[in-house]
């Protein structure tokens, strides 16, 4: 150390206490969750047959928050036999523009319970308030609308070719998008003129019933929209059910490929959107301090539980050691804790079984010798919460840059050309999404024809739209959601 | 207090970082969200108090507006107790001595606007005077504008060597520099203007004069905040900020301090690094916490206008 640098102050930024925000916590009070719900079937809310319920809880307090019925092989094949009846006898010989009316129906009626919709989502999900009133719902209610306007215009949504209905559609969620993925299941296989026969996930089964609930207000036809909660034998029921045409499914890889095997030689159609380890590249020209809000942004969004999250970062070697030291700092000053707070940045961890799956591969980062840094805020004592955390030194061969993990984990490899980033992005057994930040646009264009992924953005991320398609390559899954390919996913289209 | 000097290693300025502006307006929009409410809002709005930079800066201005207006510096509105006086008046050079005399001891600040202000359009000679006046006078703090003429083609040496001078003019006093960010069309070179002001010297990096619109816009000052935070940890010597100029309401200079908070941490929330320049917030601020504690909104009439 010179002399003169004796005298120079340490740069560090106090971003603990000092001015702070109340709480600010979100009103429950205009929402009245029922204690127990049932199965939406043929129009009704019936009892599952076998009688069992199981309890659906809020992740950021561990409460119960109410009973599910869990539909087993019997009221699967009920609600199968419902939605081919509606199929045949009603949806397929509704004139086009007013399959249109109901689903623009079924979307304000979303609109006029998005409060509800909101607070159901977070209380469920544990995401924030701020996401599920800004982005979930929101995003929800527009998949209904875009879709609606397409019922009508099928014909020139694939000119010169004969499009017609496939019938009825099995449909699987995840839970990290519960409404949101509903919302693009059914929008575009009712504007298709299919029926339809959902499942929602173990753990969030709540909004999708409140779904039901408004989908039953719209005054659409019994049997068009059936709604069974249960677990994944409920779902093994629906991919397996012979009389069912397309099966639509988006959640883990693994369970993705027991699908694939399962209705392959079936003749049923499939679309499968999968799990992905998307990389996030930062060029040395890039916008620095934009770039580590896109970061963030890209794998902190929902606590980590996007399948498209940028949870592998690269940056480019002469910028390295700037953008790691923005992230730290912007890591200290994320919120994390009780999802219903306004302030709040990072929610609830889903599930206990989650947040063991994101312990177990924080200790394989340590293990591998990674370095770690954790954000310094403060998180709740009670409930499903994790730190963010950043792995710096990770290796491509090493397993937290490989697999997914589903969390708020980043791991950060540095890179110094071109060739060799493409290289490193493209070497993954995923290619859902991908992210690059360069003020150059001739570079986005190389990159964008190079990176094997289905979504890529530019100087941003996680930016959703029903307009725009959505999946992925290799074991991210195959098929598109959204837009026109999503409507074209459920539509025989001949020549 | 470390206070920054005239660096020796200047960067290449052609070479300041680009800012997205896209990015930018998405993460203003984000501290825009923030919900400050009860205690956190009695806390902040006293804060916003005690950060204003009461400003005159009219050709009308005489000796008998600036005295009324450095009594309503110390009183902001004494019938509620509690309350802070703001950090600093800022007036026009002729009208330093005056204001000085009125403060007296009661540690608010005389900032004067100097170097041909608002307009920067004079000689250098006349520049330097004009700050050396304001000086002598007593002015604790020198607001002067950059040559925007200069920056705009391409001259940054010049406008470096400028802010520079002024520094060296401005002895004791503390520097802010205003780009008038208005004028300079992108957030790039309100970036670029950051970084030659803070290497050249300045105390305190400032948005506008007030006579051009758009002035303080969050997108701004937060690019600025950027460059005085990557400033910082570069050479460890903190500059403030002072957004002036279309700030009039509690609720947007709330938002100003979450900025703040959030991109440079709990040590920038002070008036000495960082100010409002504004006329007309005082009494919004002031209307806001009397609505706080009493329940009710009065009207404008029950606030002094000076």
């Amino acid at each position: 150390m010179t002399k003169k640098d004796k005298h120079k102050e340490k740069a560090t930024f106090d971003f603990n206490g000092g001015w702070d925000y109340s709480p600010s916590p979100e009103s429950t009070s205009h929402v009245k969750l029922k204690e127990r719900y049932d199965l939406y079937i043929d129009g009704k809310f019936v009892a599952p047959n076998s009688g069992k319920y199981f309890q659906t809880t809020n992740p950021a307090t561990e409460k119960v928050l109410a009973e599910v019925a869990q539909a087993d092989e019997s009221d699967v094949d009920k609600a199968v036999k419902a939605a081919r009846k509606a199929y045949e006898n009603v949806w397929s010989k509704l004139s086009a523009k007013e399959r249109g009316k109901y689903i623009y129906r079924i979307a304000r009626l979303m609109q006029e319970k998005a409060r509800e919709l909101a607070v159901v989502e977070t209380l469920d999900a544990g995401k924030t308030i701020r996401e599920s009133r800004d982005v979930d719902v929101p995003l929800a209610c527009n998949h209904f609308f875009y879709y609606a306007g397409w019922a009508d215009k099928l014909e020139y949504a694939f000119p010169n070719r004969t499009v017609s209905s496939l019938g009825v559609a099995g449909q699987i969620i995840p839970w990290n998008f519960p409404l949101l993925m509903a919302a693009w299941k059914i929008a575009p296989a009712l504007a298709a003129g299919n029926t339809v026969v959902l499942k929602p996930a173990e753990t969030t089964p709540l909004t999708a019933m409140l779904l039901a609930e408004i989908i039953h207000e719209s005054g659409l036809p019994a049997g068009v929209v059936n709604i069974l909660t249960g677990y994944g034998d409920t779902g093994a029921a629906i991919v397996n059910h012979p009389d069912i045409n397309k099966i639509a499914f988006t959640g883990s890889t693994n369970v993705g490929k027991i699908i694939q095997k399962a209705v392959a030689g079936t003749g049923k159609k499939l679309t499968l959107e999968l799990g992905g380890k998307s990389a996030n590249i930062v060029f040395e020209d890039a916008p620095i301090d934009q770039a580590v809000e896109g970061i963030v942004n890209g794998i902190f969004f929902n606590q980590g539980h996007v399948c498209c999250a940028g949870s592998r970062l690269f940056v480019q070697e002469s910028v390295a050691e700037e953008v790691i030291q923005k992230l730290k700092d912007r890591l200290d000053t994320l919120y994390v804790g009780d999802p219903l707070d306004k302030n709040t940045d990072i929610g609830a961890i889903n599930s206990k079984e989650q947040l063991e799956t994101i312990r177990k591969y924080i200790k394989i980062g340590k293990d591998e010798g990674a370095n770690m840094y954790e954000s310094s805020c403060e998180i709740p004592k009670k409930g499903y919460f994790v730190r963010p955390i950043l792995f710096t030194d990770v290796a491509q061969s090493s397993r937290i840059a490989q697999e997914e993990i589903f969390g708020p984990v980043l791991t950060i490899q540095t890179f110094r050309t071109i060739d060799e980033v493409i290289q490193k992005a493209n070497n993954s057994p995923y290619g859902l999404a991908a992210g690059v930040w360069t003020d150059k646009g001739s570079r986005i264009f190389n990159m964008t024809s190079k990176l094997r992924a289905g979504v890529i953005w530019a100087n941003t991320y996680n930016k959703f739209d029903p307009t725009s398609p959505f999946g992925g390559y290799k074991e991210s899954g195959f098929g598109r959601e959204g837009g026109l390919q999503g409507l074209g996913a459920y539509l025989k289209i001949e020549r | 207090m470390n206070r920054n000097k005239t660096v020796k290693n200047i960067p290449d300025f052609k070479l300041s970082p680009t800012v997205d502006k896209v990015g930018v307006e998405e993460r203003v929009a984000r501290f825009q969200t923030r919900s400050i409410k009860n205690e956190s809002k009695v806390q902040g709005l006293k804060l916003v108090l005690n950060m204003i930079d009461l400003t005159t800066l009219e050709g009308k201005d005489t000796p008998g507006k600036v005295r009324q207006l450095c009594y309503k510096a110390q009183h902001l509105h004494d019938l509620q107790e509690g309350l802070p006086t703001v950090a600093a008046i800022c007036v026009y050079p002729t009208m330093v001595a005056e204001a000085k005399k009125a403060l007296g001891d009661s540690g608010i600040k005389v900032a004067s606007v100097s170097t041909a202000f608002p307009s920067g359009q004079s000689t250098m000679e006349i520049k330097l005077l004009d700050t050396k006046f304001a000086v002598d006078n007593g002015a604790d703090e020198i607001d002067m504008v950059i040559s925007r003429g200069k920056f705009l083609a391409g001259d940054y040496s010049f406008v470096f060597d400028e802010i520079a001078a002024i520094k060296e003019a401005c002895g004791k006093a503390r520097l802010k520099v205003i780009f008038e960010t208005g004028e300079l069309a992108s957030l790039d070179q309100v970036r670029r203007a950051s970084d030659i002001a803070m290497y050249a010297g300045a105390d305190f990096i400032k948005t506008s004069t007030g006579k051009i619109q758009p002035a303080a816009t969050m997108q701004v000052t937060y690019t600025m905040l950027c460059a005085i935070k990557d400033f910082y940890r570069k050479t460890g010597v903190k500059v403030g900020m002072k957004p002036a100029g279309g700030i009039s309401s509690s609720k947007l200079a709330l938002h100003n301090l979450v900025m703040v908070k959030e991109t440079l941490g709990n040590d920038w929330l002070t008036n000495e690094w960082f100010r409002f320049g504004a006329s007309s917030l005082a009494n919004d601020v002031l209307m806001q916490l009397v609505k706080q504690e009493t329940g009710h909104y009065q009207s404008a009439d029950y606030f002094s206008i000076d």
